[in-house]
């Protein structure tokens, strides 16, 4: 088959694919609590991580305070589910879109201030937005409910189905992410995107409207963020302060998002993937000693130093020199046949 | 009235005054030069029309309506396209997908559509293939030579169909050969598709050769104006250039 079709057709037959294996994992690959509950955080991870990509990955505005949002999320799914008096079960996960909206809400106005500004003082302010509403959720106590936190309302499900309902709705939720990714990546308004990320002013010389894109992008990435932030608190059954705005999330993130590959669709997946079992894994190991957050950076840094640019790009950028090196090979090939034949009719004529 | 008009402007930067009083007008059709010692104000002139820069006095307009202080993309939209002194592409995109970026997008539905739909795309091919770049489409615009940057840079603006494009030393930093390449689309475009051209450039014998009319500004106030043969004779341009 043509090397183009192959492609072509590579693409969403890996999807396919890929969307089947997840969809099974749990009831026939590996029906285990363990394993599980390992899987629900990957997913969680990935659907902040696609969100967060919405924004940092395609505009080049590195975000360190997207924990904000999954905080936001986490809040307004603990409030509204205690306040509205809405017991355990599917009917919570009716809330997520609110959980998002709200995110979003919050977004447009933190996004209008620190928007104004670039680069590293976009970062420091991106970073202040977590301490602040992290203080914040400390001390309005009335309504956050101060160090204790918010708890979420109890699932009536049982073992081994305790992940299941959580492990398919942020499945769903993954996949509307993606998607949201995926269109925006192929779109005008992704377009302009890019090109904020890569000279912003030259993009508003050319008609982008900068502003307005970024805010946009701004309050959608905080949408998926904030819905994948209350997830995470209705499965662990609580939301408090420094779980809520936790900087360690941003951080998580960010080293997804680079690991696999910033400002690509596929790259966030991958790099969740890997950094979240790794994560859980380190959690169980060391967890409570600070060491997971040490092997954090240490890994963060190899990732800048060896991959800056990602496992995807890195692997679509081999991909592109393959085809293009079987390309010239092939050219050479038709040069070299082009080029015996005439000599060999020139033969076959003196002969006759 | 003319096309584009720039009346009595005036742009300090702290104590360093770029333009005082400037005033210069360019008709419908012609190309323009803009020329001038180094710091004479020509790039601020630029920033000004395009919206880069805030006048302190002054007016610009095109086709009589008022555009001073517009932001940049509104002044784009209104058709008014730029290149820069350093040319600035998008380097991690495609050379397709730069011609896409200044492809309008005033509609939701629109900015929310696919960036590839067959009429731009099929535009935006004949294009690149106009400045020879159509075998590099799908390249990153980054690895392209300095000259094709330039043809690239140049091909993208014409994109949105601007009325008026302001070309920022575009022989600057390029052979001999690509020089000629450049005159010769420039040439073309607006002869055949009537597109209105301001020319800043250091290389005198390409505007002397290219431009209808020639503006030289000095110390940020035009010193003359008129035909090539004029303005190189003139002892004002003269002055500014020798400093005699």
């Amino acid at each position: 088959m043509n090397p183009a079709k192959v492609s072509r057709l590579l693409g969403p037959l890996a999807l396919v694919a890929l969307v089947v294996f997840v969809g099974i994992f749990p009831v026939a690959i590996a029906p285990n609590d363990t394993v599980n509950t390992i899987a629900v955080f990957t997913l969680i991870g990935a659907i902040a991580v696609v969100g967060w990509n919405i924004f940092s990955g395609y505009t080049g505005y590195i975000s360190l305070g997207h924990a904000v949002f999954y905080g936001f999320g986490a809040y307004t799914f603990g409030l509204a589910s205690l306040d509205w008096h809405i017991r355990g079960g599917w009917e919570p996960f009716l809330l997520l879109p609110l959980a998002g909206l709200v995110a979003g809400a919050f977004a447009l106005p933190l996004g209008w201030i620190a928007l104004r500004t670039q680069r590293y003082t976009f970062i420091v302010i991106s970073i202040a937005w977590v301490f602040i509403f992290q203080l914040l959720a400390y001390n309005l106590r009335g309504f956050t409910g101060g160090s204790s936190g918010v708890f979420m309302p109890l699932t009536p499900w049982v073992a081994p189905y305790t992940d299941l309902p959580f492990y398919y709705v942020a499945f769903v939720v993954l996949l509307v992410a993606v998607f949201v990714s995926w269109w925006i990546r192929h779109s005008k308004f992704g377009l302009g995107l890019l090109a904020i990320r890569d000279d912003e002013d030259r993009a508003l010389g050319l008609g982008v409207k900068t502003t307005a894109f970024k805010l946009t992008v701004y309050v959608i990435s905080a949408f998926f963020v904030g819905m994948a932030g209350a997830i995470f608190a209705y499965y662990v059954g609580s939301v408090y302060p420094e779980q809520g705005f936790n900087p360690a999330v941003d951080l998580t993130i960010v080293l997804m998002a680079f690991l696999g590959g910033v400002g690509t669709v596929v790259g966030p997946l991958v790099g969740a993937l890997l950094v979240t079992p790794f994560q859980q894994w380190l959690d169980l190991q060391f967890g409570g000693q600070g060491v997971n957050l040490v092997i954090y950076g240490a890994l963060f840094l190899g990732v800048i130093l060896l991959l800056p640019r990602g496992i995807v790009p890195s692997l679509q950028e081999r991909w592109r020199n393959w085809r293009a090196a079987r390309q010239s090979q092939l050219a050479d090939r038709t040069r070299a046949t082009n080029q015996e034949q005439p000599a060999v009719l020139a033969e076959r004529g003196g002969e006759g | 009235m003319s096309l584009l008009e720039v009346q009595t402007v005036s742009k300090a930067f702290g104590g360093i005054q770029a333009l005082s009083n400037c005033s210069i007008a360019v008709e419908q059709g012609t190309i323009t030069g803009l020329i001038g010692p180094n710091g004479s104000g020509k790039t601020t002139l630029f920033n000004v029309i395009t919206g880069y820069e805030k006048v302190d006095t002054g007016t610009v307009r095109l086709n009589g309506q008022s555009i001073t202080n517009a932001t940049p993309d509104t002044v784009f939209s209104l058709g008014i396209g730029r290149t820069f002194q350093l040319t600035r592409i998008f380097p991690r995109l495609t050379v397709l997908e730069n011609m896409h970026i200044a492809a309008r997008r005033e509609r939701i539905k629109e900015l929310f559509s696919r960036w590839s739909s067959t009429h731009e795309q099929r535009q935006a091919l004949e294009l690149l293939d106009l400045v020879n770049l159509s075998s590099h489409k799908d390249a990153p615009a980054g690895i392209l030579s300095y000259g094709q940057k330039k043809l690239l840079e140049f091909a993208l603006i014409l994109v949105a169909q601007p009325q008026v494009i302001l070309l920022d030393e575009p022989a600057g930093g390029v052979n001999p050969t690509m020089i000629n390449e450049i005159a010769r689309h420039i040439r073309t475009l607006n002869q055949q598709r009537g597109i209105t051209f301001l020319v800043v450039e250091h290389n005198m014998e390409f505007v002397m050769r290219l431009c209808d009319t020639v503006n030289v500004l000095h110390r940020g106030t035009k010193i003359a104006e008129g035909p090539s043969d004029e303005v190189r004779t003139n002892p004002a341009v003269l002055d500014a250039y020798l400093g005699a």
